[in-house]
């Protein structure tokens, strides 16, 4: 049971539009991703989620109301009971399923996230960012992009505000930042009208999670000249 | 359920009442399905649920056809992975909306939606009836309640569901009572972090 402890400590969870984004399946891929890693390490946030399932359940059931159009055409149901028996051909049979937890953990990435990393952090291929911080991007839809961040013990992520809306998932570790402290399992929303800069904890390296559906600002010239090769 | 005027509870109550009964027979349908194969139980079933799949994924823009075909596709779904059907966590409704749902994102091959970290709990043993009635009522309240609201917040809420609003237009929903299936669901997974020591 590697999230056993985590859950108990978590501070910062997800909002009540990303939950609902989520079960209605709205959301960015990588929103989506930070929301499955937040919900692996997080009870109450797994119970909200099944909360607004029940919601799309109740939203289903009345999705028809009568309508003619709906009504399915006469072979529809014949053609549904000859492929009950057929080996499962098609590759969404084994998409969407609950990924068990892995048999040696405790890992420090949850699993949605050791799929994208190929493993866990020992798999993660950094690229510097400049003043000891580390990035890695992971392979997303473009509506959103996703990273990991790696921020030494003690070191500060460059100023910035935000044009969209970033989530930031403390995976190891910890920061703060002028709004509060975060730890691991922790999210961080941040909108237009936050500028912050995050510093990571003394005495552990800070590994996070960050999505964002708009471009980082950054305040000193430096930053904002390699954003376009950071691609961040 | 206290805040409601009494007028509503009225209402309410006969059709939650019938619901919950409904929603009673669909579980009793999928277990049917999951432990016999039943085909008679899958007909009932795809009766129920497969137009209704049909008009949700109408509903979020899949034109006619391919609303149909998909349909198909999900309730197959629902007879191959009918053991992982379990009554304490989702009525049979919410099951198949996340299938439904799951079927409407690979169709739209946008946006990839990838699950937490699964618990290892498939259906549970020892889960019991009472869990599962409670369970199934609670949502059909959910369902009554949703009824209730006023029609501006309900169609906002409906748009989200079928992917008319984008993330950042989701509105919080209020006013309904998601809390009582948030302790039940909570409960339950305080139960089974219990049991795995």
């Amino acid at each position: 049971m590697p999230w056993g402890k985590t859950t108990m400590s978590i501070k910062h969870h997800l909002t009540e539009q990303l939950l609902m984004g989520y079960a209605a399946g709205t959301l960015p891929e990588a929103f989506n991703l930070v929301v499955a890693s937040h919900i692996s390490m997080c009870d109450d946030c797994r119970a909200a989620l099944a909360a607004y399932e029940a919601l799309g359940g109740a939203m289903l059931e009345d999705s028809c109301a009568g309508a003619a159009e709906t009504d399915l055409s006469p072979g529809s149901f014949g053609a549904c009971l000859a492929r009950l028996d057929t080996v499962p051909a098609d590759r969404d049979a084994s998409d969407h399923q609950p990924v068990p937890p892995a048999p040696t953990g405790p890992h420090t990435l949850p699993e949605p996230l050791r799929s994208y990393v190929g493993g866990d952090i020992d798999a993660i291929r950094w690229r510097p960012v400049g003043g000891g911080v580390k990035q890695a991007i992971l392979p997303t839809s473009r509506a959103a992009s996703a990273r990991l961040l790696f921020i030494p013990a003690g070191s500060a992520v460059p100023d910035h505000g935000h044009r969209g809306t970033e989530l930031t998932m403390v995976l190891q570790g910890a920061f703060s930042d002028e709004t509060d402290h975060f730890a691991r399992g922790d999210v961080e929303i941040a909108d237009e009208d936050l500028e912050h800069m995050p510093v990571a904890e003394t005495g552990r390296d800070c590994i996070c999670l960050a999505a964002t559906d708009a471009p980082l600002r950054f305040r000193s010239w430096l930053p904002r000249l390699a954003q376009p090769f950071l691609r961040i | 359920m206290s805040a409601s005027t009494p007028g509503q509870d009225q209402g309410r109550d006969k059709s939650a009442d019938r619901r919950a009964q409904e929603a009673a027979a669909w579980v009793e349908d999928m277990l049917l399905i999951r432990d016999h194969k039943d085909r008679e139980a899958f007909a009932r079933l795809f009766a129920h649920f497969a137009p209704r799949v049909k008009g949700f994924l109408m509903k979020s823009g899949t034109e006619g056809q391919l609303a149909e075909d998909c349909a198909q596709d999900v309730m197959v779904t629902v007879w191959r992975k009918a053991h992982l059907y379990d009554p304490a966590r989702a009525t049979v409704a919410t099951w198949v909306f996340t299938i439904a749902r799951n079927r409407r994102i690979d169709v739209a091959r946008r946006d990839r939606r990838p699950e937490p970290e699964d618990l290892g709990w498939g259906p549970e043993p020892d889960a019991t009836q009472e869990d599962s009635v409670a369970l199934q009522q609670e949502t059909e309240q959910l369902g009554a309640a949703l009824k209730a609201l006023p029609a501006k917040q309900r169609d906002l809420i409906e748009r989200a569901y079928f992917g008319d609003l984008s993330h950042k237009e989701i509105a919080e929903a209020t006013g309904l009572p998601l809390g009582t299936i948030k302790s039940r669901i909570r409960l339950a997974l305080d139960k089974l972090r219990h049991a795995m020591g």
